[in-house]
């Protein structure tokens, strides 16, 4: 085992990663650690746009931004935290701006801006375009952009290092009434390096998550095959809560079947969904900006033709995203990579046919719980020193039951940018907290454990278990049934966990290995979700319950959090404990959410 | 800019079979990977894989299949598994592909399906190669805007022109199925072969960068540019579909027209 030390360690080179980078890199002693080469991160599948209020092709301003952000996530989205992700988003694309990024250009050499679901003018009065973007790969180009200019600022990548751990000490504290608690403080982080299969401890004076989502507890997903959910993961099992993660984000437009993303910039562009009667049934379900209304609205909509018997296919089980009435040039000079994967993965010509959709899972809104300087909580009122996060692993809340399109590019711009700052700044003060004794202590057990398991379990069946219960059961549409029928599924998936084994023992490049900790992660990720979903008896932006199918505010206008706790038993699931944490209010009033 | 659209019918008829459908056929391959394990055997040595897969797979699938259902240590890199992360470059029926783009029913099923790591590039295992020399060469060019003089308050303006010019060599995802498909950079590791080559052409044809003469003196280095002899490998394994030649072959242009 090697130990490193360094100010600021970052785990995860996505977006919010490298954006984090390039601050923290240029004022203290940074090493990212990533478990991809930061160019395989996901943020480069994002396709639309990254909306900020410039103006530059019609009235705009930040504050309708903050208000279309607030909507869009039904209300429990933090408002202070909206309103400081709406107001610095201009500056956040003016700084990709300068340091490269090739944004579509307006005819006088602005930059271009488009229309996206929820985005509106005027606090509803009409779509409005907001979306700055770089063809239908604006996530690629966010991706390339930071990772360019970390090259640029020298700054220290550790490629295919696994972070397994957060090392944590606590130690006695006093709140202002006298209360004693235990106050954690962070010390560093166990990563496991592929090509090697070594242990390095990276101790650190600031540790900043940006590790990304858990898509893959589903199985209809556009997320990448490495989003697990680890940095949720390792938070949970290190005593930390996760906020609100009962709402998880359905994209509405997945090539049916595959799950892969086709933007939400396709109907900003004019495209328009159909049922299989030929219908725009989007009409009917928001009369006012009909296919660009928010995702959670248009994902149910289309889920409800779907059950209604308006579906296509021999199976009557997709809709279809129709461009056809689009020009051509049009559409291969916006969208060119969309139009593509339609013809690579279906077969399907967009210019001439419409294309199969339906709803995949796409983005968690919840996670780990951090102020608006990024700090992360370890519970309501109190911060961990030297412990950040940002981007999708963390929950600021700025999406709260839903995240409006583009708002996930800007998050990780905003709230990247301000964790690499706070980091270094905190770092610049403080000292190292002390290694506890065998700091890989805990990880080394976990992959020794797999490595010499002789049980009979298989990873990828556990695995495909678990997102086919968590597809059919806690999808769009949920109720009692669909999410207890669920937790028993997960459950016996945690209990058979215990005996899987793996069939490569060796060092160099584990895949093998590192596939079953992931699934470690995916399996206590998917139980919280579930419990968090069953614990929400109510219906609010993507979670939908059939059996309470209106918004609760006098009951349920708070966060939830969720606490791994061996003495606690919500809904019948032993270990997690659920609390509430109350919705930070500024001058919005929740209103019936209408498009 | 956005053009305004007039508003689409809301009812119209669907043809007939919309959206294709029917059952998804099954077919049997087999899939012959080269096996590299150095810490159990020597030499490399390939390997056969009778599947079944369906008519939407793609090979991707078919590894995963593999590596799922039949041998865990089977070992490739991947991620996002649509053609856009860049881990799954991979030497298909002797060329350079994407597992996850490559649909096994465009390729011959009736005859083993070869897989192996992309050439050029130190092996690792299986089909995991050090991809440390390819950055090595991409952070050489730097590969950053440099601009000079004053920073301006809002954006920098460029034209719809302008933005065109380089609009092909910024859809590169370094994945380097050019680089490792090219012929001299096989013989010749030091290259900085055509992925490197693309990156600076994204900045030296962008024309807020001001540093286009550094990146072409550093390209017209003995290997630079002029090794490329224009073989089109890099242009035909692009999954891109990047014109990687032309940019090559603009860029050799712009250091001549430069030093004349």
């Amino acid at each position: 085992m090697q130990v490193h030390q360094y100010d600021v360690v970052i785990v995860g080179a996505g977006g919010a990663g490298m954006r984090a980078a390039i601050e923290s890199g240029q004022r203290a002693r940074t090493a990212v650690l990533t478990k991809l080469y930061p160019t395989r991160s996901h943020t480069g599948a994002a396709q639309g746009g990254m909306c900020a209020a410039l103006a530059n092709v019609e009235e705009d301003n930040w504050e309708w931004h903050t208000f279309d952000t607030i909507k869009g996530g039904d209300y429990i989205v933090d408002q202070d935290a909206a309103e400081v992700m709406a107001k610095e988003a201009i500056n956040a694309v003016l700084d990709l701006e300068k340091m490269g990024l090739p944004f579509n250009r307006t005819p006088e050499g602005k930059i271009d801006q488009r229309r996206f679901g929820g985005h509106t003018r005027d606090h509803g009065k009409a779509a409005v375009r907001r979306a700055c973007y770089a063809a239908d790969r604006t996530g690629h180009m966010i991706l390339q952009t930071l990772y360019q200019n970390c090259v640029k600022h020298n700054v220290e990548f550790y490629n295919e290092y696994y972070v397994l751990d957060l090392l944590m000490v606590e130690e006695e504290a006093f709140r202002e009434d006298g209360t004693a608690y235990m106050q954690k403080r962070v010390a560093g982080v166990v990563s496991y390096d592929l090509a090697t299969g070594e242990l390095h401890v990276f101790q650190a004076k600031s540790v900043i998550f940006a590790s990304g989502g858990a898509g893959k507890v589903f199985k209809t997903t556009s997320n990448a095959h490495t989003l697990t959910g680890d940095g949720m993961g390792i938070a949970f099992r290190s005593g930390l809560p996760l906020e609100d993660m009962e709402f998880f984000q359905f994209h509405p437009t997945g090539l049916a079947g595959l799950g892969i993303l086709l933007t939400e910039g396709a109907r900003g562009e004019g495209a328009i969904l159909r049922n299989s009667e030929g219908e725009r049934f989007m009409e009917r379900y928001a009369p006012t900006i009909k296919d660009l209304a928010p995702r959670d609205i248009v994902a149910r909509a289309m889920a409800n033709e779907v059950r209604e018997g308006r579906g296509c296919g021999p199976n009557k089980d997709y809709v279809l995203l129709d461009l056809t009435h689009l020009e051509p040039e049009h559409i291969e000079s916006k969208l060119p990579d969309i139009t593509e994967f339609a013809r690579t993965y279906l077969g399907v010509e967009p210019f001439t046919d419409p294309v199969p959709v339906y709803p995949t899972a796409h983005y968690a809104m919840g996670g780990v719980p951090t102020n608006v300087e990024t700090e992360v909580l370890q519970d309501n009122n109190t911060t961990i020193p030297g412990l950040y996060a940002a981007g999708e692993v963390a929950c600021v809340s700025v999406h709260g039951a839903n995240r409006l399109g583009t708002n996930s590019l800007l998050d990780i711009n905003v709230f990247g940018r301000r964790a690499g700052i706070a980091a270094a700044k905190y770092a610049a003060d403080a000292e190292f907290v002390e290694l506890p004794e065998n700091p890989e202590a805990l990880v080394t057990a976990q992959l020794d454990g797999l490595l010499n398991s002789k049980g009979t379990e298989n990873v990828a069946e556990l695995r495909k278990a678990l997102q086919e219960t968590m597809d059919a059961n806690v999808q769009v549409f949920r109720d009692e049934t669909s999410l207890k029928s669920a937790l028993e599924v997960i459950e016996s998936l945690r209990d058979r966990y215990k005996n899987v084994s793996i069939q490569d023992k060796g060092k160099r490049f584990n895949l093998d290995l590192l596939e079953a900790v992931e699934l470690g992660f995916l399996l206590d990720l998917a139980e919280v979700m579930t419990t968090a979903a069953l614990h929400r008896k109510e219906s609010r932006g993507g979670h939908y319950r059939e059996d309470f199918p209106n918004r609760d505010d006098e009951n349920f206008m708070v966060h939830s959090m969720s606490y791994r706790d061996h003495n606690a038993t919500t809904e019948g699931i032993a270990g997690i404990r659920m609390e509430t944490k109350p919705v930070v209010f500024t001058r919005y009033q929740p209103m019936e959410r209408k498009y | 800019m956005s053009t305004e659209l007039p508003e689409p019918p809301s009812k119209i008829e669907l043809k007939a079979g919309v959206g294709g459908g029917g059952e998804i056929p099954t077919f049997n391959i087999t899939l012959r990977v080269r096996r590299y394990l150095p810490e159990t055997t020597a030499e490399a040595y390939w390997e056969d894989f009778k599947l079944t897969m369906y008519g939407t797979d793609r090979v991707l699938d078919a590894l995963h299949k593999v590596k799922w259902d039949h041998d865990g240590s089977l070992s490739f890199r991947r991620s996002c598994a649509h053609g856009i992360c860049g881990s799954d470059a991979m030497r298909i029926n002797g060329r350079n592909r994407l597992a996850c783009k490559t649909l096994l029913k465009d390729l011959d099923t009736s005859k083993p399906i070869t897989v192996e790591a992309i050439k050029g590039l130190p092996l690792e295992k299986d089909l995991i190669v050090d991809m440390e020399p390819f950055f090595q060469s991409y952070r050489e060019i730097m590969p950053f805007l440099i601009s000079k003089g004053h920073e301006p308050t809002k954006e920098r303006y460029q034209s719809v022109e302008d933005r065109e010019r380089f609009d092909d060599t910024t859809k590169c995802i370094l994945c380097a199925a050019c680089t490792s498909s090219c012929p001299v950079f096989w013989t010749d590791g030091q290259y900085f072969g055509p992925a490197a080559i693309v990156n600076a052409h994204r900045f030296i044809f962008d024309s807020r960068d001001d540093a286009g003469d550094m990146r072409l003196e550093i390209l017209n280095d003995k290997e630079g540019v002029w090794r490329c002899r224009t073989t089109f490998n890099c242009t035909e394994a692009c999954p891109r579909g990047i014109q990687v030649t032309k940019a090559i072959a603009e860029v050799k242009q712009a250091i001549l027209s430069r030093t004349v």
